[in-house]
C-alpha cells in the first residue's frame, strides 16, 4: 500500500492482514470462506492466491477454529482467524474462555495464545437474525482476552497490527456497517498501541464515551449539542485506558457513555464505575448510558429502532448538561 | 437409479498379547528386553502414583484427583512410541503417558495440590496441561499437528480423551479438521466403558469407537488397550501416518479399575462382577507375566523396580509438599497477559503484591 492512500475500513483489514503475512512467516490467515471467495465481506480477498501456504478455507465448525488456533499457537504460529458474525463466535466462546484466554496464566507463561479472532459485529445493514451482535461485554469480562474495537479505517490497520504482533489474545470486533463507509488516509505500517484511549474532539463541558460504529453516530450527534463536548473512543475495551477517561470527566465534570449493546451488564456500567471510583468528587451531574435495549437484537425490519442513533444520543447528552 | 451401495467400512481390532497370555508372535513389536522392562517400570510408576495420590486425597492432603489405574498399557504403549520433540495433548486422566514423555511426578502432584506449577510445560517436552472440559483439547492437538506440518517440521501430537469424549461435538471437529487439514495428529480415544457413570451403551449406539474415523475420511483402529505391545505396535504405526500427514483415530478398549474422580463412588453404578472380570485382565499383570515367561523379569527385579518407584514418588511427594508450602498467592496475577494491564496492576497492589524487580 502506498503510503497515505484513502482506504475504506474493509480495504484497512485486508491490507493490514497483506502486510503482516508479507512482514513475519508465522501469521496464519484462516476462517470459513477466506480463501478463494476472499471472506463474506471480502476482507481476504486475493489472499490465498499470494500466500497460499498461509491462507486457508475453514471447515464450517467455529469450536474448531478457535480451537485449532491454540493448536498452532503452541507450535510457534500467530494465527488470525476469522469468524464471520460475532454471533456465531458464540459457538467457539467455549474455547475462547476456557482455553484461549487462560493458557498462558495456567501454565505460568510456558505456553501463551497470540490469536487475533477477527469478527465483524454489530447493526446496521440489514442482515439476518443473529448478525448484528455487540458482545464485547460478554468477551471482557473473560481475563486473559483483550477486546478491541476500531471505529475508522486508519484505526482499523493501527490496532489490528498491533493486535497481530501482540503475544496475547485479541477479539478484534469490525463494526460492519463502517466496513464501506468513506474511505481515510491510512499511513503505511501504521501501528495503535493497545489500551490507549484516543480523545477523538476536545470539549469543555461533557465527556462522552464511544466506540465503534457508535462514535461515526455519537459525532454526528454532538453537532446538535448545546455544548463543548469531549468525545473519547477507548478503542481497546479491555484492558481500557481508563486514566484518559477518568482524566477527561475530571474536567468536563460530566460523562455519558454510547453503545449499541444491550443496557444491562454493559460496558457503560463499567466505565461508570470506574468514573465514580476516581472522579466521583468531579461529577457536576449523573451520568447517562445511552444503549441498546435489554433484548434480542431485533430483526431489520426493528432495527433502527434499537440501535442508538444521533437524535438518542443528544437527547442523552443533554440530559447530562440539564 | 436403482438403490446402490456407495460406501462400505469395516473395523480392525489389534491385539498382541491376549488375556490367556498367547502371543501373536508374528506382530510382536521389535522392543529390546530394556525397553520392554521401561514399559513395565512406567506402568507401575504410574499405578503406584495414583495409589498414592487417593490415600493423600483421602487424607484431605490433595484436591480431588483422576486415576488412570487400569489404562496404563494404552497410555504408556501409546507414549512410548512418541520421540522426544512429539506432542501429547492430555484430558485429566493422563497421568501415565505425561509420565512417559517426561513430566515429573513431582509436577502432577502439584497439579493435585491445585497449583499452576503443575500446568506448567515441563521443560524440553512437548505437552499441553490437563483439559478440564471434556473433548476440548483434541482440537488443540490438530492445532499442533498442522501448525508442525505448516513448518516443515514432521512432530506429531498425540491427544488422548475418554469414551464420553467422543459425543462432544469438538471431538467431531476436531476429526474432521484433522482430515481436511492433513494433521500430523493422532487421537487416542480410550474407551474405559464408562463417562462417571454413563455405560457406553448410553454414550452411543455405534458399534465401535473407531469408525467414528470414518465419518471424518480419516482412518480407525481398534486395539486391546490392556495389551501395552498392542497398543504400541498400532500407535507406532498411526505415529509414523501422521508424520506423513494422515491422522489416524485409535480406540483403545479398557477399563477404568478405580473412580472417575475421588469425588465419585463407582459402587454406585458398576457390579462387583464386571470389576473383577477386568481385574483379571490388568494390563501390568499380563505384562509381567509375559517378561516373566521370558526370562526378562523375576522376583529380585520386580523388587528393585518396585523400591525404587517407591522412592522416586515419596521423593516427589515431599518436593509437591515444599513447593505447596512457598506458594505466593499473590502470583496468580503474574500470568494472565505477557504484561500486566493498569486495571490488574491496581488489583494486584492492593492485594499487597509487589512489582518484580
Amino acid at each position: 500500500m502506498s503510503d497515505g492512500e484513502r482506504l475504506r475500513m474493509i480495504e484497512a483489514v485486508r491490507e493490514t492482514l497483506r502486510a503482516e503475512l508479507e512482514r513475519d512467516d508465522d501469521v496464519v490467515v484462516y476462517g470459513e470462506d477466506v480463501g478463494r471467495a476472499g471472506g463474506v465481506f471480502r476482507a481476504t480477498q486475493g489472499l490465498a492466491e499470494e500466500f497460499d501456504d498461509r491462507v486457508f478455507d475453514a471447515p464450517v465448525a467455529e469450536a474448531g477454529i478457535v480451537g485449532v488456533g491454540v493448536g498452532l499457537a503452541a507450535t510457534g504460529l500467530r494465527p488470525v482467524p476469522e469468524i464471520q458474525f460475532q454471533s456465531f463466535l458464540y459457538q467457539g466462546f467455549h474455547q475462547l474462555a476456557q482455553h484461549v484466554a487462560r493458557m498462558r496464566s495456567r501454565t505460568r507463561g510456558t505456553v501463551s495464545c497470540p490469536m487475533t479472532i477477527r469478527t465483524p459485529y454489530g447493526g446496521g445493514i440489514h442482515a439476518l437474525e443473529l448478525h448484528s451482535e455487540s458482545f464485547e461485554a460478554g468477551f471482557a469480562h473473560v481475563p486473559g482476552l483483550q477486546v478491541v474495537v476500531p471505529a475508522s479505517p486508519a484505526e482499523t490497520a493501527g490496532l489490528l497490527r498491533s493486535a497481530i504482533r501482540d503475544p496475547d489474545p485479541v477479539v478484534f470486533m469490525e463494526p460492519t456497517r463502517l466496513y464501506r463507509a468513506a474511505g481515510e488516509s491510512v499511513p503505511d505500517d501504521h501501528e495503535v498501541p493497545l489500551g490507549e484511549a484516543r480523545v477523538v474532539q476536545p470539549g469543555d463541558d461533557v465527556t462522552v464515551v464511544a466506540w465503534g460504529s457508535m462514535l461515526k453516530e455519537t459525532l454526528e450527534a454532538v453537532e446538535d449539542v448545546d455544548g463543548s463536548v469531549e468525545v473519547v473512543d477507548p478503542r481497546t475495551l479491555y484492558p481500557m485506558d481508563t486514566a484518559t477517561i477518568v482524566e477527561s470527566v475530571r474536567k468536563t465534570g460530566r460523562c455519558a457513555v454510547v453503545h449499541e449493546a444491550p443496557k444491562t451488564s454493559g460496558l457503560a456500567g463499567e466505565i461508570f464505575a470506574r468514573v465514580n471510583e476516581e472522579a466521583f468528587y468531579h461529577l457536576e451531574a449523573p451520568m447517562e448510558r445511552v444503549t441498546g435495549y435489554d433484548v434480542p437484537v431485533p430483526m431489520f425490519a426493528r432495527e433502527d429502532a434499537y440501535v442508538p442513533d444521533a437524535a438518542r444520543i443528544a437527547e442523552g447528552i443533554e440530559r447530562t448538561l440539564e | 437409479m436403482p438403490r446402490e451401495t456407495v460406501a462400505e467400512f469395516a473395523v480392525e481390532e489389534v491385539q498382541v498379547l491376549s488375556e490367556d497370555e498367547t502371543v501373536d508372535e508374528e506382530l510382536l513389536p521389535d522392543l529390546s528386553d530394556d525397553e520392554l522392562l521401561e514399559m513395565y517400570e512406567s506402568m507401575k510408576r504410574s499405578r503406584r502414583l495414583d495409589e498414592r495420590a487417593i490415600s493423600l486425597q483421602r487424607r484431605g492432603e490433595l484436591g480431588t484427583y483422576a486415576p488412570a489405574i487400569g489404562q496404563e498399557a494404552a497410555q504408556v504403549g501409546s507414549a512410548y512410541a512418541l520421540a522426544d520433540d512429539d506432542w501429547v495433548v492430555p484430558s485429566f486422566r493422563e497421568g501415565p503417558a505425561l509420565l512417559v514423555h517426561g513430566t515429573p511426578p513431582e509436577q502432577m502432584l502439584q497439579y493435585a495440590l491445585g497449583m499452576e506449577e503443575g500446568a506448567e510445560i515441563p521443560g524440553g517436552t512437548g505437552a499441553l496441561p490437563p483439559a478440564i472440559p471434556v473433548g476440548s483439547q483434541p482440537l488443540h492437538a490438530v492445532g499442533i499437528g498442522w501448525g508442525e506440518a505448516l513448518q516443515d517440521r514432521d512432530n506429531v501430537a498425540v491427544t488422548y480423551f475418554g469414551d464420553g469424549a467422543t459425543s462432544e461435538g469438538d471431538v467431531y471437529e476436531a476429526l474432521n479438521f484433522a482430515g481436511v487439514y492433513d494433521a500430523q495428529t493422532v487421537f487416542l480415544c480410550q474407551n474405559n466403558q464408562y463417562a462417571i457413570s454413563t455405560r457406553i451403551e448410553k454414550q452411543t449406539q455405534a458399534e465401535t469407537l473407531a469408525q467414528k474415523a470414518v465419518a471424518a475420511g480419516i482412518e480407525g483402529i481398534r486395539v486391546d488397550g490392556n495389551d501395552v505391545l498392542g497398543v504400541y505396535r498400532v500407535a507406532r504405526e498411526a505415529i509414523r501416518k501422521a508424520r506423513n500427514g494422515e491422522p489416524v483415530l485409535i480406540e483403545a478398549l479398557t477399563y477404568r479399575r478405580s473412580m472417575h474422580t475421588t469425588s465419585d463412588d463407582p459402587s454406585a453404578y458398576r457390579e462387583d462382577e464386571e470389576s473383577e472380570a477386568w481385574e483379571a485382565r490388568d494390563p501390568i499383570v499380563r505384562l509381567q507375566v509375559f517378561l516373566e515367561d521370558r526370562g526378562i523379569l523375576d522376583q529380585e527385579l520386580e523388587e528393585d523396580i518396585d523400591e525404587r518407584v517407591e522412592e522416586e514418588i515419596a521423593d516427589a511427594i515431599d518436593a509437591a509438599r515444599a513447593a505447596n508450602e512457598a506458594l505466593d498467592p499473590a502470583d496468580m496475577f503474574r500470568h494472565v497477559y505477557d504484561e500486566m494491564p493498569p486495571e490488574l496492576e491496581r488489583q494486584f497492589e492492593a492485594f499487597g503484591g509487589e512489582a518484580d524487580e
